[in-house]
């Protein structure tokens, strides 16, 4: 018979304040199996543990209920107390009286009592029957996967390498370099970006621990954090282990065709901004129509951003920049040549940042009108641009040679079809999802997975710089561990009971549950199972059960609420 | 159509000696500007106009003219604008231009106040005062408050002349005057 310790906790007035708990005491006291139980102020402080380890000591106790706050709050606080004196953690559980009764009963406190007092009377029940258990590790494999060698991919690669471990570096194109290889100088000292990138990419290609596979994607991933299974479809299909991935897959632009209402896809001389750096790191900037120099250039930003409506309601972030240094660019190259941009704000958050947009205001005499372009359509030989100045209430009408449009960054083709394969979500515009906005925006919401630029975002070079070393930290602490430690309490198979009818396998939602190899049984992915107990119900023969939560002891703990 | 941009922003930075171009619009000039209720357009835009070359919808713009030089909206500047060194210079423009100035009796007490120091090297307010009243045309408008002034000896009758008048001619002379 299992000796069991109750300690119920005040809470200052949290729960003493309407949780008779001198009451409470008295009444479990008398519960079979429980040999001592006890009230105390904050049972989490320091003199409120020495008292349960007292407590443990004197009465030999080998199960433990502190009926407190949530368990989310200090579960692990009592089981670490109580695992110093000597009781396995997994036979020591929390009744929760405060969050789900003294809070929410304030204005009964007789029946918040008699709950109380019921709600701990069942996980004394659930103490009764759980068994000691130790949490089991699993074997981690020390290799990265990073998909996408642009400039986010090879930075989280040069990374992990850079620490002594092996990274298999997947790019879809011929090429490394991304994006970034797209553009020709950079905001804020117009560096070259062909010479920043080559330095990156000899860096990455020359590291003896990154396998570069170029043409390659990955069409298939098994298994769980430490012990991935990729499969490549490069010039040959192959198929390793990884610990890790990175994925840095990175944006693409809007098509052009979307935006008709600026003559995107219509007119030659209407093109969006990547074009126009391909102009730039050509040298040649040229009307596509009929090859003359353009004299009046308008950049439109927010084309496809901002606008709920038809587009996409997000800002991309990254245009008002680039436009202020491609409009500056143009201006260096063409000093009469007059270059106007249409913008709803100007978003110049960075260091510098600011400061470089009024140098394009001020210094480059770049025109910057305040307003949403309505209208863009071909008149004599010349793309006609219809706006408005707002600051001064005026409709303006250029009459331009030349027509940029900042067209609105979207996830990467197939960034969806990749996350699906992965097992990651993505958010409804098809940017993966990070695990928590504030404190976890480098990792993905499966273990294992994380996140380099624009792939989460659009971002900019030092923004995506930035994440991409982030990730690569997030890497290199988990091979920094000597093995991977898993929860105990999951599901188990007894293979006396189970008939092999699979609809366990279909019930899981991890992908926990396979069917054994040659046997006629289901099996436990361990390292894949999250405890939930889909199995468990699904189960025909009550073959599936769960540790510390199995069908007897559930009935058991409803015992005394009924 | 915007014409002509960068040279009239220029122009108008080079003859006022104020950095217009850095105006980013933040309106805080129009927000602190006294008499912005009686100008067709606001301080922020007129500066907005000379980014935009509308060299014609400013010289008829009653703006300039209402402009009382007080200087709230230069203190304020985050760019370090004094916009009256730019009305004056669009003033300038539209006599120069031939533009009839868009508010006359601003214009006619401006002549008045310039005529008064070249006469007596500093201003004689009860003469300066009949020539508005006849170059305005406007005999009658707060002569009652006028009169009440002299008799409790505010206002001088007579004028006084400083004593190197000389140098406050050539002073007029150099301006063409």
């Amino acid at each position: 018979m299992r000796k069991i310790g109750v300690f119920v906790c005040h809470c200052g007035l949290n729960i003493a304040g309407t949780v008779d708990v001198k009451r409470v005491v008295e009444a479990v006291e008398e519960y079979p199996g429980v040999v001592f139980a006890t009230d105390y102020k904050y049972m989490c402080s320091d003199p409120g543990q020495a008292l349960i380890q007292k407590a443990i000591a004197d009465h030999e106790l080998d199960g433990v209920v502190v009926a407190a706050c949530s368990p989310a709050m200090h579960e692990v606080t009592f089981r670490k107390t109580a695992r110093a004196a000597g009781v396995n953690p997994y036979l020591t559980e929390i009744a929760n009286i405060r969050e789900q009764i003294s809070w929410v009963h304030e204005a009964e406190p007789d029946a918040a009592t008699v709950k109380a007092i019921e709600i701990i009377e069942t996980i004394i029940e659930k103490v009764r029957y759980d068994e000691p258990l130790e949490p089991f590790s699993l074997p981690l494999v020390k290799r990265a996967l990073v998909i996408g060698g642009g400039i986010a991919g090879m930075t989280a690669a040069l990374h992990i390498a850079d620490a002594g471990y092996p990274v298999v570096l997947v790019e879809r194109e011929a090429q490394l370099g991304g994006k970034m290889g797209q553009l020709s100088s950079l905001y804020l000292n117009f560096d070259t970006a062909p010479d920043l990138l080559q330095s990156r990419i000899e860096a990455v290609t020359r590291h003896p621990n990154i396998q570069v596979l170029t043409e390659a994607e990955v069409t298939e991933l098994g298994g769980y954090v430490g012990n991935f299974t990729a499969k490549v479809n490069g010039s040959e299909p192959f198929t390793f282990d990884v610990g890790a991935i990175v994925v840095a897959t990175g944006f693409d632009l809007l098509p052009q065709s979307e935006l008709g209402e600026y003559g995107g896809g219509r007119y030659p001389d209407v093109i969006d901004s990547l074009q126009f750096e391909h102009m730039l790191a050509q040298g040649e900037i040229r009307r596509p129509s009929d090859g003359t120099l353009p004299k009046e250039v308008v950049w439109v930003q927010c084309a496809g951003s901002r606008d709920p409506e038809l587009h996409k309601p997000y800002c991309s972030k990254i245009c008002c920049m680039y436009v202020a240094k491609q409009a500056m660019a143009y201006k260096q190259r063409v000093p009469d040549g007059q270059a106007y941009v249409f913008y709803i704000d100007i978003r110049s958050q960075g260091k510098g940042y600011e400061e470089f947009v009024q140098r394009a205001m001020t210094e480059y005499d770049v025109l910057y009108l305040r307003g949403k372009v309505a209208r863009v359509f071909a008149e004599d030989g010349r793309v006609v641009v219809w706006g408005v100045d707002t600051l001064s209430g005026k409709a303006v009408e250029v009459q331009a040679d030349l027509v940029v449009l900042a067209t609105a960054a979207v996830p990467s083709a197939g960034a969806r079809d990749l996350a699906q394969r992965l097992r990651v979500s993505t958010d409804e515009y098809g940017f993966f999802s990070e695990a928590h906005p504030k404190l976890r925006p480098v990792e993905s919401l499966t273990a294992g997975i994380f996140l380099a630029g624009a792939a989460q975002f659009p971002k900019d070079i030092p923004e995506t710089v930035a994440q991409a070393s982030g990730a690569a930290a997030k890497v290199l602490g988990l091979f920094a561990q000597r093995e991977m430690v898993q929860e105990p309490t999951i599901a188990f198979v007894d293979e006396e009971l189970c008939a092999g009818c699979g609809l366990c396998v279909a019930a899981c939602p991890y992908e926990a549950r396979v069917m054994h190899p040659w046997k006629p049984i289901a099996v436990v992915q361990t390292a894949l199972c999250q405890g939930c107990g889909a199995c468990v119900v699904a189960c025909p023969n009550k073959a599936s059960s769960l540790h510390n939560l199995a069908t007897e002891q559930l009935l058991a703990m409803m015992e005394p609420v009924l | 159509m915007i014409e002509t941009v960068t040279s009239f922003s220029e122009i108008i930075e080079a003859r006022s000696g104020e950095p217009v171009r850095t105006c980013y619009f933040c309106q805080k000039c129009t927000a602190g500007c006294p008499v912005v209720h009686a100008m067709d357009y606001q301080p922020a835009q007129v500066v907005r106009l000379i980014l935009l070359g509308r060299k014609d919808t400013l010289l008829r713009s009653t703006a300039p003219w209402l402009c009382v030089s007080c200087e709230t909206c230069g203190t304020r500047c985050p760019n370090g604008i004094r916009l009256a060194p730019v009305m004056d210079v669009l003033k300038e423009m539209a006599l120069q231009e031939g533009v009839a100035p868009a508010e006359k009796k601003v214009y006619a007490l401006h002549q008045s106040f310039i005529d008064s120091i070249r006469l007596w090297g500093r201003v004689h307010e009860l003469s300066m005062l009949m020539e508005y009243k006849l170059r305005a045309i406007d005999i009658f408008t707060d002569i009652g408050m006028g009169l009440q002034l002299i008799i409790k000896g505010k206002i001088p009758v007579l004028p006084e002349r400083i004593k190197n008048l000389e140098q406050v001619k050539a002073l007029y002379r150099r301006t063409g005057r």
